[in-house]
């Protein structure tokens, strides 16, 4: 295991996660810095989801801590979410909104104070100029997952926790979600996530955590390199 | 001395104790049982009140007094081990809640068909919308609702935590749901008061009906740490020591 | 907070009006109902207007709760409410404003339509404005509390039924002292303020505690 770097953004301490009577990981600990990136890899089933929600406090972890420059995140609730920025195996878009009206409520629900403008740009930027003011539901899967990701470019949050995020997407989109990632860690943020395709940084250090398969033994082996 | 109060909080410390516990809890209740239904059969009157008297069907009310007494306590004692369980987030607080819903369903079941008998003989009619045993109802409703949400959720801890919150929504409703079955007009309830059918009851009937509440009592513990044992081996199946356990049992 | 709060309300509102044919199905459930009763009872006219309060409030409650069904399950699938339990935001807020959205849809046209339903049983006009009043009051109670259920039986399968067992027996005080008020405002000499005064006290704890309890089934149910 790497010893944690001082002050990391996020702290996790000997964390065990079970799902029904499956333990799917038990005392893993590690740290996310700034300008860095962990990148979560595992066989299916092995936790990976289960790892990043917890991470986000939408699971509560069997035993151990996480904790948000230093403080725990149950403690800190809604001010550690402000912090966040969660894009799951679901996009989090209404179908029946349109593109523009799903970021507006993603910005106030997020109490960015964004105008209009700016959300044209981030869904031109994504490739969706000319669907903005269509319902998503009109939308292709890939472009559906284009307007979820389009919170990506307009999130002021320090952290990204991304799960699959490269999955249903074109060759072009995975090089945008790609340089949004560098970029994202190149100014300072930290971004944890996991997929199956390598990712490169233009800056800042990857970290790689490789969660045990699920057929093991109990108590999976976890390592940290 | 300091005393070690959380050493029984976890299953692995309890399920042994309740083991000891169970037999000599099912025999208490057992004799006390007799020894109250003896007392409420023989050393009783034959007949029950002055101007309209009721004659032996009577005797009902030393199951049903009691079983409607237990069914309320129960369900109070559930909904406490449930706000302890989501406070402290300890397991056998849960497993507890659970493990007591039955006996408490069970208590309200054996309340209401007992009245149901009772007023056959006394009103004419087994079921006559009486404010308490509507009550009686509603709470079977509840503990229903709260085992059939246990049910239906197949990931142990959230059905844990979700029926657990129910339990404590449900008792924070039930006294406003008894008031308005006990006084379904407000403009008359400033009159009605329900004449307390303890403080003129004869000694000897009293005697039975408490001694069999405190029978019905220790058979709740009894069954409750009788169903809290296998609640903890389906539970905590995959670890060593139920595999211990298990393996000890096999061979005995 | 407040933006945040008229955010989530107008979304709803804006999502109902674009699915305008659910809204309409609990309205038209409500009658249908309240329409069977005389069919299976007899049209008799004192007979109905004895049971017409009755009637009405248990129409209100079943139609309640299978419009209750829907209210969080669509942002459960596609990942929506995800989002708002990692916003910045108390999600109580955000529960207190999908609810009151809910029953602008499935609550409000309730009150509307009940002159309508109450011609059927036979209501004096003074007994309409009641039952009118009442359901005003009382049915904001029961997507308050209904929520709770909804919340705790979030993708469960046959959630629907289930939700009816949990939640229909904490329904009992405002069906009581709902229908209450509407039979007690055909006799002459009775007063029904008690009444509301009773509503009006289940309504404001409701809006006190039954968001907090929503919120908190809602991570129970999300874990």
């Amino acid at each position: 295991m790497s010893a944690p770097a001082p002050n990391p953004l996020l702290d996790v301490d000997a964390l065990t996660c079970r799902r029904g009577d499956r333990r799917l990981f038990s005392g893993l600990s590690f740290g996310v810095q700034a300008e860095s990136l962990l990148h979560v890899r595992g066989r299916n089933g092995s936790g990976k989801t289960t790892l990043l929600r917890t991470l986000c406090g939408l699971l509560r972890p069997d035993e151990g801590e996480i904790r948000w420059r230093g403080e725990n995140i149950r403690a800190l609730a809604e001010d550690y979410n402000r912090n966040l920025l969660y894009f799951g195996h679901l996009n989090g878009i209404k179908a029946d909104l349109t593109g523009l009206e799903n970021l507006r409520v993603a910005a106030t629900l997020d109490q960015d104070p964004l105008h209009d403008d700016d959300m044209l740009d981030a869904l031109e930027r994504i490739g969706l100029a000319g669907f903005e003011d269509l319902p998503t539901r009109m939308l292709s899967q890939g472009q559906k997952k284009r307007v979820a990701l389009a919170r990506l470019i307009l999130s002021k949050a320090p952290l990204w926790i991304l799960d699959e995020p490269f999955t249903a997407l074109d060759t072009d989109a995975v090089d945008l979600l790609q340089t949004l990632i560098a970029e994202h860690v190149a100014g300072g943020g930290a971004v944890v996530l996991t997929t199956h395709q390598e990712v490169a940084l233009t800056r800042g250090e990857i970290q790689r955590l490789t969660l045990g398969a699920a057929d093991s033994d109990v108590g999976a082996p976890v390592d940290v390199f | 001395m300091k005393i070690n109060w959380f050493k029984y909080a976890s299953p692995t410390a309890f399920y042994p104790l309740a083991g000891r516990l169970v037999p000599v809890l099912f025999g208490a209740s057992l004799v006390l049982i007799l020894f109250s239904l003896y007392w409420g059969f023989f050393e009783t009157p034959d007949r029950l009140g002055g101007t309209n008297p009721q004659k032996e069907y009577y005797r009902i009310i030393f199951i049903h007094v009691p079983s409607a007494w237990m069914s309320m306590w129960l369900y109070l004692v559930l909904a406490a081990w449930a706000a302890i369980g989501l406070v402290f987030n300890t397991r056998l607080s849960f497993m507890m809640a659970n493990a007591v819903a039955p006996t408490g369903a069970i208590f309200t079941f054996i309340a209401l068909w007992t009245g149901a008998f009772w007023g056959r003989p006394s009103w004419g009619t087994y079921w006559d919308w009486d404010p308490r045993l509507t009550s009686e109802l509603i709470l079977f409703f509840l503990y229903i609702g709260y085992i059939a949400l246990h049910s239906a959720i197949d990931d142990v801890r959230r059905a844990d935590r979700a029926s657990a919150l129910l339990a404590i929504v449900g008792l924070v409703m039930l006294p406003v749901i008894f008031w308005s079955i006990n006084c379904p007009d407000p403009n008359q309830c400033a009159a009605l008061h329900q004449r307390s059918s303890l403080s003129d009851i004869e000694s000897n009937i009293l005697t039975a009906m408490l001694t069999m509440t405190l029978a019905f009592w220790i058979y709740s513990f009894a069954a409750a740490f009788a169903r809290l044992r296998s609640i903890i081996l389906t539970r905590e199946g995959d670890s060593t020591w139920v595999r211990g356990v298990l393996e000890r049992e096999a061979s005995a | 907070m407040l933006k945040v709060f008229t955010c989530i309300l107008t979304r709803d509102l804006t999502l109902a009006l674009r699915r305008r044919t659910d809204v309409l199905t609990t309205l038209f459930f409500f009658v249908i109902v309240v329409s069977l009763f005389p069919l299976g009872v007899g049209s008799e006219r004192e007979m109905l207007r004895e049971l017409g309060p009755g009637v009405v409030w248990v129409a209100a409650l079943l139609a309640s709760m299978l419009a209750l069904e829907r209210l969080f399950a669509a942002d459960f699938d596609d990942g929506t409410l995800e989002q708002m339990l990692l916003t910045g935001q108390p999600l109580s807020l955000l529960v207190l404003a999908k609810v009151i959205a809910h029953w602008l849809l499935t609550g409000l046209p309730l009150v509307i339509v009940a002159p309508l339903v109450a011609m059927q049983y036979h209501l004096d006009p003074a007994a309409v404005w009641i039952m009118m009043a009442s359901l005003l009051v009382g049915t904001p109670i029961l997507s308050l509390l209904g929520a709770i259920g909804a919340a705790l039986t979030l993708g469960l399968r046959g959630g629907g039924i289930l939700l009816s067992l949990l939640i229909l027996p904490l329904y009992i005080p405002v069906l009581v002292y709902g229908s209450g008020a509407v039979s007690v405002s055909m006799i002459e000499i009775a007063d029904t303020v008690p009444y509301f005064y009773l509503l009006g006290a289940f309504l404001l704890m409701a809006l006190l505690f039954a968001p907090l309890a929503s919120a908190a089934a809602l991570r129970i149910s999300t874990e």
